[in-house]
């Protein structure tokens, strides 16, 4: 339990900062609840700090032996996160209690009861705290509850993100879905511990590595370890795969995406697209793990079990495909970085499927691990310059300029969110040298060494059929002419908007330079998560197949004996 | 150094001329393109000739040392000269859009330096994803300029050209790729320079051992893109549209600098990454080039748009780019290598000839203008010399790079080796090329007879031009006069291109030759000829020495 603690330095700090905000947003002095975001912002930056264990020795936290032996997954994950997060802020603040704050401005006394803020902030906080659970996690239950943990606080912050009923809307539908996601993965998890008899992640390892049967002749005379997989566990992994897809917004759980993301505020769309989207992959990463790439007796690359695999293949294929084309018919900006985001989980999931690798290059899990670190910047950028522009609508409310119409000329007019946009624009679509051409490579390199040929021709396709929505978010603002009859867009007042997306361009080029390193973090992070399940035991020389039917021993009702039970 | 500078200066000169004043870009840009032109010239006494199929001039830094990606630029002769055409071509362009760019003026002569330091990045590149890179790269300022300043149907021009060079370039990355994995199961853990690498010449040397299957799929992929660039019949749909929709400097850098971005990209790297398969497949692209040229010929000959004719007379002069290419013989891909520079001087000169009418008449529909020759003498002059010129009459450009590529053609029939014959192709393509030839001369000197001479018309309710005269003024002389003399010179005295061509040829079909054991019983044979069939060419051409 200790050595547990140990690890959790970040987190802790994120939940401490969490309930002093919630405090701090219902002070009555304005000044003290201005503080609300920066307090937030030394927070994550603490707890970004803390997750690197050199820092945490240096405090004191950590002894050397026991950062020597940290998990190297860790203090990437809980950094990358963090560092997106501290890019997203200046993007959050202002999106709740703009009225209630201009009223006490005016004089009229403040009102604690209908303050929102310190919460949101909170939440967020919570959320975040969550998603740094997951990268941690090494028990299922931990992982339903990382899971949860990341999402729930994110249900009320899209409901409070603007004062119209769309974003209550919004709330409401990714709630439900989020429950129905959330029980799905649940009854997965519980399926994984009925077939292994344990719940964590090195056990469900573990149970399949020492699996022994007795087989025929010829495998037992070629020293074969065979794996079963009871039915139960292949549901169970099915079912827990699938309750992760509503995370990532993958098919068949992607429908809540367009609708969520356009009814929210554009800054709570932002960190929709990607905290939960880091949460799933990094909980994929570890149950996926548990399972194990092998590597077939009779030679080829390493690959997931049948089972698996069919699937993921299935949900790679369709996600990318069902992402991109839904996004060509799109007129809302919002809607089409939704179904982009779709379309980038899809791509995330075939290096995942492509499991891990020897070197960076041929390292799917790493691969994984950076995309989720260039697509946040970029995605940051897209979002932040939508959610600073504002028009007034037919019935006079100022709301956001979320139309691709309405994204016209913005090169002219406001040059510096104009130029982010169409930087944003072209490095989600992966135009060479910017920082997202350099996480699609490891994308196309592990999948090829995976021998997923298929997928890396339909990855290729889908990424050139982007070009057809990315293209019209670059041309808008640089190559479009607002109509003379059409109300011009403004600036919102909240300079954090244009912070943020300021930032995304400037990391989406400055961080090339960056790419060597990240990428060999990356792949040492997701080496050291992998061999951590699977202690090291790669399997080699494996096959699988259902497990056989237990004639004697078996009692109506029980489940097929498992490896645990022997 | 001298190549770092060539790649660095116009972006330099853009970033200078984006954020400097409006009125002043052009000359800025100006500054900056004769700059570049400069130390263009400068690379060319620079160069060691004698020497001239090592890459000179090299620069390499490490970037990702696991991919062994590695930012690394060089230049044998066969970049050198079409870098010097991209250099030449650059000034030349920002002179002749003086008179007809006039709003967002900065973003254009800023694109239009990118494109130049880009396209000069795409023919120095030694490292397969660097050259990658900046072939991508070459797609935003194009799609840019096409989409300000570009005819009525620009928006659907320039994004059918950016999606379909974008989904070819995908793919062929995807080809790439693989080869540089399969290269790490093919080459020992132990051995230097294991693992993964992206440098052209390693990537060379472990391709000859993939099997002719798996490099029949890394041909494809790597054609997929190359194809759709050169462009090769039926892919090639997106050029008339591009071509026609651009502005007048779009339309000279796109004919005469970025399709040779797909010819050269054959050259370099689908020649040696994917030998066998080349080879296999030379017949069937020989036959689809030759479609090409005969039918882009034949649409040619019932166009009514000038500028169309030209954009369309550009598959088909391409057609015989890629034939002698794909001849696999020193003559063939001489010629082809010829090919690209003169085409780019020719076109690009004619594409300059029809802006100037554009800019005045406002029409370039083949019913509305006719016989300007009696009110133009001087352009008539300019437009009848590129005419031939494009055409191939002998004594200009194009009839010797033209030839060159025919005769490969014909001599690819039996035998193998870099001195001698190909093995691939043979007379009956050179035969159907050749009508390719009568094509040519009937829809070029249609265009010009209908233009240029015969009775004067002029479009209904045309009235002069504020600021440029009726016939050139100096600016446009000073415009055209360079890529004159240049077609004129390449046309008289080739022999130095040719004779500096030769080395790295050889080399590169060379590696064709490791793949082919059998070939060194034919090359033995070839020792005992007096003199390689390039010198015989030579010596027919320069002839008077």
């Amino acid at each position: 339990m200790k050595e547990k603690l140990l690890l959790l330095h970040p987190e802790i700090a994120l939940f401490a900062g969490a309930c002093l905000l919630m405090v701090l947003g219902l002070s009555k002095s304005a000044t003290l609840r201005s503080l609300c975001a920066p307090v937030t912002g030394l927070v994550i930056l603490i707890a970004g700090l803390l997750a690197i264990p050199e820092v945490a020795e240096r405090l004191g936290l950590l002894t050397a032996e026991q950062r020597s032996t940290a998990p190297l997954l860790l203090p990437y994950a809980k950094a990358m996160v963090a560092g997106v997060a501290l890019l997203l802020l200046p993007l959050m603040t202002g999106v709740v209690d703009r009225a209630l704050e201009s009223r006490a401005v005016r004089g009229q006394p403040f009102d604690p009861g209908r303050s929102l803020r310190g919460e949101f902030y909170a939440f967020l906080l919570f959320s975040l705290t969550g998603v740094m659970l997951c990268a941690s996690a090494d028990d299922l239950i931990w992982l339903f509850l990382a899971l949860e943990l990341t999402s729930l606080p994110t249900y009320i912050m899209v409901a409070l993100s603007t004062e119209r009923l769309r974003s209550m809307e919004a709330g409401v539908k990714y709630f439900f879905l989020g429950a129905f996601g959330a029980a799905t993965f649940l009854m997965g998890f519980a399926l994984l511990y009925g077939a292994a008899g344990t719940t964590s992640l090195t056990g469900l390892s573990q149970m399949m590595t020492l699996g022994i049967i007795e087989t025929g002749a010829t495998e037992a005379a070629r020293g074969v370890q065979v794996y079963e997989l009871s039915p139960m566990f292949i549901a169970g992994m099915t079912l827990a795969v699938l309750g992760i897809a509503f995370k990532i917004a993958a098919v068949p759980m992607h429908f809540y995406a367009a609708d969520v993301y356009q009814g929210a505020a554009a800054p709570v769309s932002a960190y929709l697209a990607f905290a939960p989207k880091a949460a799933g992959f990094f909980a994929l990463v570890s149950l996926l793990s548990a399972v194990t790439w092998y590597a077939p007796i009779d030679g080829g690359a390493t690959t997931l079990p049948e089972s698996l695999r069919v699937l993921l293949w299935v949900m790679a294929a369709l996600t990318m495909t069902i992402g991109n084309v839904l996004a060509l018919q799109q007129r809302s900006a919002k809607r089409i970085l939704a179904y982009s985001s779709i379309a980038h989980s899809g791509y995330m999931l075939v290096a995942l499927m492509a499991g891990p690798g020897r070197s960076p290059a041929s390292d799917g899990l790493g691969a994984v691990l950076f995309y989720l670190l260039v697509y946040g910047v970029s995605n940051a950028g897209a979002f932040a310059v939508i959610g600073a522009l504002e028009k007034r609508n037919a019935r006079g409310e100022m709301v956001e300029a979320e139309n691709l119409d309405d994204l016209r000329g913005l090169c002219r007019s406001h040059p510096l969110l104009g130029w982010s946009l169409v930087i944003s624009a072209l490095g989600l679509l992966g135009l060479p040298p910017l920082f997202g051409f350099w996480g699609k490579l490891p994308l196309f390199s592990s999948g090829l060494a995976a021998g997923e040929i298929a997928l890396v021709v339909i990855l290729a396709i889908n990424s050139a059929a982007a070009a057809f929505y990315y293209l019209r978010l670059a041309a808008a603002p640089l190559l479009d002419r607002l109509d003379d009859h059409q109300p011009r867009p403004v600036e919102s007042t909240l300079s954090g908007r244009r912070v943020t997306a300021v930032l995304s361009a400037i990391a989406a080029i400055g961080l090339v330079a960056f790419t060597a390193p990240l990428q060999v973090t990356t792949h040492r992070a997701a080496e050291d998560a992998y061999q951590r399940v699977t202690l090291g035991e790669r399997a080699r020389d494996v096959i699988f197949r259902p497990a056989p039917e237990v004639a004697s021993d078996e009692r109506a009702g029980e489940p097929v004996a498992t490896a645990a039970e022997r | 150094m001298l190549m770092l500078a060539l790649l660095l200066i116009p972006l330099i000169g853009a970033v200078v001329v984006a954020v400097g004043g409006e009125r002043e870009s052009k000359h800025v840009a100006l500054g900056w393109t004769l700059l570049a032109c400069v130390a263009a010239v400068a690379s060319v006494f620079a160069f060691n000739w004698s020497d001239a199929a090592t890459a000179q001039f090299e620069m390499r830094a490490p970037f990702l040392p696991h991919y062994g990606i590695n930012l690394w630029i060089a230049a044998d002769s066969v970049s050198l000269l079409l870098v010097l055409l991209t250099a030449l071509l650059g000034p030349l362009c920002v002179l002749g859009s003086y008179s007809s760019v006039h709003h967002r003026q900065r973003l254009y002569y800023a694109s239009l330096l990118a494109l130049q330091s880009f396209v000069t990045g795409v023919f120095l590149a030694q490292d397969v994803i660097l050259f990658y890179v900046f072939f991508e790269l070459t797609l935003a300022p194009m799609f840019v300029l096409i989409r300000e300043w570009g005819g009525a149907n620009r928006k659907k021009a320039s994004v059918k050209f950016f999606l379909y060079t974008f989904t070819g370039s995908i793919l062929t990355l995807a080809g790439v790729i693989y080869v540089a994995w399969a290269r790490t199961g093919l080459i020992e853990t132990a051995a230097v320079n294991a693992g993964w690498t992206f440098s052209l010449e390693f990537l060379t040397d472990t391709a000859r051992f993939m099997s002719s299957s798996e490099q029949t799929v890394v041909l494809l992929a790597l054609l997929a893109g190359f194809a759709v660039k050169v462009p090769l019949f039926p892919v090639h749909t997106w050029l008339p549209l591009a071509h026609t929709e651009a502005p007048t400097a779009g339309s000279v850098v796109l004919a005469g600098v970025l399709l040779k971005l797909g010819t050269y990209a054959l050259y370099k790297i689908a020649i040696p990454l994917a030998p066998a398969a080349f080879v296999a497949f030379a017949p069937y692209v020989a036959a689809v080039s030759i479609i090409g040229i005969l039918y882009a010929g034949l649409i040619c000959w019932t166009q009514r748009d000038v500028k169309k004719l030209v954009a369309y007379s550009s598959v088909s002069h391409l057609g015989f780019c890629i034939l002698g290419l794909v001849a696999m013989n020193a003559v063939g891909v001489g010629g082809s290598i010829l090919y690209m520079i003169n085409h780019g001087l020719s076109t690009g000169a004619l594409f300059l000839c029809i802006g100037m009418i554009y800019e005045r008449y406002h029409t370039r529909d083949m019913d509305e203008l006719g016989g300007l020759a009696s009110k133009m003498p001087v352009w008539a002059f300019f437009m009848v010399f590129f005419s031939l010129a494009s055409v191939g009459l002998p004594g200009l450009n194009g009839f010797v790079s033209e030839f060159m590529c025919m005769l490969g053609a014909f001599q690819a029939g039996a035998a193998w080796g870099p001195g001698g014959t190909g093995g691939v192709l043979g007379p009956w393509f050179a035969a159907f090329a050749a009508t390719g030839m009568v094509v040519g001369a009937m829809y070029i000197l249609y265009m010009v007879g209908k233009v240029v001479f015969g009775p004067l018309t002029e479009p209904r309710g045309h009235h002069p031009h504020e600021t440029l005269p009726t016939d050139l003024n100096l600016r446009e002389i000073t415009v055209l006069t360079p890529l004159a003399v240049a077609c004129l010179v390449l046309g008289v005295y080739p022999t130095p291109v040719i004779r500096s061509l030769e080395a790295p040829i050889i080399e590169q079909l060379a590696h064709v030759e490791r793949y082919f054991p059998e070939a060194e019983a034919v090359e033995t044979s070839e020792l005992e000829r007096p003199e390689p069939a390039g010198a015989s060419i030579v010596a027919a051409e320069g002839g008077l020495r």
